[in-house]
């Protein structure tokens, strides 16, 4: 039974890191163009873009994955996204990119206007172009700033993974919870907690070692 | 001829009126100090010269080249202001090193920078290189940092900051060199290894533009003093003129405030 658990629950639990980590290809780079966007000189583009930016940190992940995931059939008489579990693990994929690169663009945001202005301006007295100004002094100072934030939310995007539940996505609890239907068990729904944790220590872990990296400096 | 002269520079900030005609000129090797109560403009005039605001009106000679002039239609590219950019130098109140790195990398990163735009870089990389850093050690060592090359900036003082600063701007060998304020963000028992370090670049004949509120270090080692007051410069002289016998009502008030 217990290999049986374990075999259900690890491919549950390949869901939720294929889940976690295009999530994550994602919305690093989309999260950098909206934070461009959200900073730019063109007065609506960056209305636009702040509003959006609102609207998503302002409402739930699961309310955005549920209406991304039945909106287009609802509304526009048309499942986009098909009924089976690829389908489910798309729109899933498009919620959470859309909604971390939100959250990911104000960190950058952050990051960026704490950089003191003075840094830019001691490049350019020395003859650095915008973009020499941008790689070898802002960019690494911006990285060090961002990284505990952008741990933070990596973590918690370790755990926001399960809200695909909502929508039946086969991920780690849904794979926990079968066992109650099928068996009558619930031990394999608490011990999903176990991939959680130890996945989550191991990124706990690797983030800390990153930050350490960058101690060699202060900013 | 003059190596810089500054002719009728205006500078607004929206509607204000910051710099309201400042002219003056310097000759190669002098040492001129600029003082004056705060808001006066010294900071403006110091960004306008370095094209880090650009003045709304008037022109910068060096060496009798316009290299500035408002009136001219056209706006300068970002290559050409690059380019004016390094006549001079600037050295920061609160000295703005990069954090990254360290003294050392701090004084030659430009100079590597500008190294790779170089068309025979390929072939000599490390020839350059090598001189490049010899060109610096050189420098770290005229302040008096060559012990500390490989600190980063938090582990050094405020002094040796401003120190390795200097060395960061000399390295490039501008012009002029420009200070605004080198000493007011320092302790006070800091400021004089970094004004010891200025006066002997006044010894070797550094063209410096400095921005003080030091008087007795201005007195001592300028060849020319300018008081600006409100945009403009309300008395100019040397230090004996300035100092010993102001002309001007607002310079002998705010010098009055010093005694
Ligand atoms: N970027 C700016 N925008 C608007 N006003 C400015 C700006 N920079 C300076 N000023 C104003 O210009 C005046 C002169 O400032 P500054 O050049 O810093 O004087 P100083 O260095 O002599 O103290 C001050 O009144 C200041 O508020
Ligand atoms: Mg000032």
């Amino acid at each position: 039974m217990f290999a049986e658990v374990l075999a259900s629950l690890s491919k549950g639990f390949l869901v939720t890191l294929e889940l976690f980590a295009i999530t994550l290809a994602g919305a690093i780079p989309l999260g950098l163009i909206i934070c461009f966007g959200s900073m730019s000189k063109i007065t609506p583009i960056k209305a636009v873009v702040k509003f959006i930016v609102w609207v998503i940190r302002g409402t739930p992940l699961m309310l955005q994955l549920l209406i991304i995931y039945y909106g287009p059939g609802l509304i526009l008489g048309s499942n986009w996204w098909g009924s089976g579990e690829h389908g489910r693990f798309i729109a899933t994929i498009v919620a959470f990119i859309i909604n971390y690169a939100c959250y990911f663009s104000e960190i950058y945001r952050g990051g960026i206007q704490a950089i003191p202005v003075g840094q830019q301006e001691a490049g350019a007295v020395l003859g650095m172009t915008k973009s020499q100004i941008f790689f070898k002094i802002t960019l690494m100072q911006v990285i060090k700033r961002i990284v505990p934030p952008m741990s933070n939310e990596i973590i918690t995007l370790v755990k926001d993974t399960s809200l695909s539940r909502i929508i039946a996505l086969q991920e780690v609890i849904w794979a926990g919870q079968a066992f109650m239907k099928t068996s009558g068990i619930i031990w394999p729904l608490f011990f999903t907690g176990v991939y959680y944790l130890v996945f989550s220590g191991i990124l706990t872990m690797a983030l800390g070692k990153l930050e350490k990296k960058l101690d060699f400096f202060r900013v | 001829m003059a190596l810089l002269e500054v002719i009728d520079l205006h500078k607004y900030f929206g509607k204000t009126e910051v710099l309201k005609g400042i002219y003056f000129s310097m000759e190669k090797g002098e040492t001129l100090s600029v003082i004056g109560a705060s808001g006066g403009g010294k900071t403006t005039l110091l960004r306008c010269l370095n094209f880090l605001e650009i003045p709304t009106k008037g022109k910068i000679l060096v060496n009798g080249n316009c290299i500035f002039d408002a009136n001219d239609e056209r706006t300068l590219s970002e290559k050409e202001i690059r380019q004016n950019r390094l006549n001079f130098g600037l050295v920061f109140q609160n000295f703005n090193l990069f954090p990254q790195y360290t003294a050392f990398d701090n004084v030659s990163l430009a100079l590597k920078l500008q190294a790779k735009e170089r068309p025979d870089y390929k072939e000599k990389r490390r020839e350059i290189l090598k001189e490049i850093d010899e060109k610096s050690h050189g420098i770290l060592e005229r302040v008096g940092l060559s012990d500390k090359k490989d600190l980063y900036p938090h582990q050094l003082s405020g002094g040796q900051q401003q120190r390795v600063a200097i060395a960061r701007a000399l390295v490039l060998q501008p012009a002029v060199l420009f200070f605004d304020e080198p000493t007011s963000a320092l302790d006070p028992e800091l400021t004089g290894e970094v004004l010891k370090v200025i006066k002997q670049l006044a010894e070797e004949e550094m063209t410096m533009v400095i921005v003080t509120h030091e008087m007795n270090f201005a007195k001592e080692v300028s060849d020319q003093v300018i008081f600006m007051d409100e945009g403009l410069v309300a008395e100019q002289g040397t230090p004996d003129e300035v100092f010993g016998n102001p002309k001007n009502a607002r310079t002998r008030a705010f010098l009055g405030k010093y005694e």
